[in-house]
């Protein structure tokens, strides 16, 4: 769907986008991960037609983004960052505006709108002017706007940047559906959003790609131990308990965290390759120690973000 | 053809949505109508003269004592009111961010860019027409030649297509209506009064300036005389202004 080689993009002297190369498969939803200022906008204005590259290629659709950008434009649907809207517009006249511009045949174009408005659930709304409706609104308009002539390939810049958190899941689920039929790039500086609704991530920053994977395999690869959480209810067994732990096989540190309410935690790092879970549960079990919870915990993007990016500089 | 109607249509939409156009128009009329009425009083005055003394009536007609001097207040007016027509109709859109969502639908520049400007000029023709109650009044008490009546709004609609070309222009370089609208407010009136330089610089640059000046082509409009050269002359400033402003849309590109 999208090949890109040694993309690049010079601001004057500012690197927008340094020798990016990753690919897109059909059917993919693709997150774009980075620090604000990492060069996720940059690309996508790249691969909509809108910025020149300065140097590299991309074919985005099989077609070439310079040499052929009318055919690209013809099968992208774009939300840009901060989702321009003609505030003065209603909601059905602006998407009948966007159909007689994205060339959708007359008789078509009605029937057409009709159905990106129930796509994008605006069937509240379609007389309302745009500037008036709510930012949530507005978002599905931006949508709308973009899967209207059904695209195959969605850009979404941000999309569910500054709504409030209700709207923040009713947009995401919208996307996650939209993600069964098309393909998606969307970019996002939240990572557990990225993680809920993207099956490959490509982290980018600085301009440069820094990894390029499923959130899973991420995960994996950076997890150089695992680590598990016990609380125990009774806090004045802590020695007991951590002798215990400590002469079990794989273990490779405890930390002891502060007591709460009477209660302890433990943080257990172990050897990766072994679950010792069931053995220390065993074990506290049968020398009478209350334990109250046990659970492993998983690497989350955010911290393989932090890792990769903290990698990256220093 | 069907996308640059599309863009015609939602430009159109917007200056009578706004009231842009009603403001527009409506001033127009007011100001062009005060002027009517003070030049018509004015050669009212002037026949009740000729009438005790013939020897002063020497070329004393409507177009000449009438509708000469309107057309040349109005392209004053004009002057003052197309930048206001044309400064937003690029610079907005660059300003809310969707110019560039414009860019990347499948819309050529040359659409995007004759949809905003054809829709001034019909807003500028619509103010224009509304001018034609002066002549028709003189029509109803009088006889004006028909012939010079008819060139000189050719002329005045040359004239404001010229000047609506420059505004698409600025307004395509920023994305501040203020400052697209004052450059072709200045670039308008330079082009104006250009010619007055003439009589001082010696005889080449007096043709060159007189040439350049958008108020010396006006004249054989004004006297009944379509001149080809004159033609020419608005329509390659008008080509020129487009021209430009598509090379300037393009500019990312070769830039880069």
């Amino acid at each position: 769907m999208i090949q890109t080689e040694n993309l690049t993009k010079y601001y004057g002297a500012t690197v927008g986008a340094r020798n990016l190369s990753f690919h897109v498969e059909r059917g993919e939803v693709l997150g774009f991960l980075g620090p604000n200022g990492a060069g996720k906008t940059t690309t996508m204005k790249m691969l909509t037609c809108y910025l020149p590259p300065t140097g590299g290629t991309a074919k985005v659709c099989g077609f070439d983004i310079l040499d052929q950008s009318m055919e690209v434009r013809r099968r992208i649907g774009y939300l840009p960052e901060r989702n321009p809207l003609y505030g003065d517009m209603s909601v059905r006249g602006y998407l009948e505006f966007v159909a007689r511009i994205k060339d959708v045949p007359p008789h078509e174009a009605s029937g057409e709108v009709d159905r990106v408005i129930e796509r994008c659930g605006l069937q509240a709304v379609p007389h309302r002017t745009i500037g008036k409706l709510s930012k949530g609104y507005q978002q599905r308009v931006g949508i709308a706007q973009a899967i209207l002539s059904d695209p195959e390939l969605l850009i979404l810049d941000e999309p569910t940047i500054g709504l409030d958190p209700k709207q923040i899941i009713e947009i995401r689920q919208l996307i996650r559906d939209l993600g069964r039929e098309k393909t998606v790039i969307l970019s996002s500086h939240i990572l557990p959003e990225v993680s809920q609704v993207c099956n490959r991530v490509i982290i980018i920053n600085r301009g440069e790609l820094i990894a390029a994977d499923t959130p899973e395999n991420l995960r994996a690869r950076l997890t150089k131990s695992a680590v598990i959480r016990l609380r125990l209810r009774d806090a004045a067994e802590t020695p007991r308990a951590s002798a215990i732990i400590e002469s079990i096989d794989g273990v490779l540190s405890i930390r002891e965290e502060p007591e709460t309410g009477g209660t302890r935690v433990f943080t257990v790092e172990s050897l990766p390759e072994k679950d010792i879970r069931e053995e220390v549960v065993r074990r506290l079990v049968r020398e009478g120690l209350p334990l109250l919870e046990i659970h492993r915990e998983e690497l989350s993007l955010e911290d393989i973000f932090l890792q990769l990016v903290t990698e990256e500089v220093s | 053809m069907r996308r640059l109607g599309a863009l015609y249509r939602k430009e159109m939409q917007y200056y009578f949505q706004s009231t842009t156009a009603y403001v527009m128009i409506g001033s127009f009329l007011a100001l062009s109508g005060y002027f009517f009425y003070s030049i018509f009083r004015y050669y009212n005055f002037m026949s009740l003269q000729v009438s005790r003394d013939p020897s002063i009536g020497a070329g004393l007609n409507l177009i000449d004592g009438v509708m000469r001097p309107l057309m040349s207040n109005m392209s004053v007016v004009l002057l003052f009111a197309l930048p206001l027509l044309t400064m937003r109709l690029l610079a907005e859109e660059k300003k809310q961010g969707t110019f560039e969502l414009l860019l990347t639908y499948p819309l050529s520049d040359i659409e995007a860019v004759m949809g905003k400007y054809l829709a001034a000029v019909t807003l500028f023709v619509i103010m224009l027409a509304g001018t034609l109650l002066y002549p028709a009044l003189l029509a109803v008490y009088s006889k004006p030649e028909m012939g010079p009546l008819l060139t000189s709004y050719l002329g005045l609609f040359l004239m404001g297509c010229t000047f609506i070309a420059m505004g698409i222009f600025f307004s395509a370089l920023t994305s501040s209506q203020i400052v697209a609208g004052a450059a072709t407010f200045g670039i308008s009136l330079f082009f104006l009064i250009i010619g007055w330089a003439a009589p001082f610089v010696g005889p080449v640059f007096s043709k060159v300036l007189s040439q350049f000046s958008i108020l010396e082509h006006y004249d054989s409009f004004a006297k009944g005389i379509i001149d080809l050269q004159d033609v020419t002359y608005y329509l390659f400033i008008t080509v020129f202004f487009l021209f430009a402003t598509l090379r300037f849309l393009e500019s990312p590109h070769w830039r880069s």
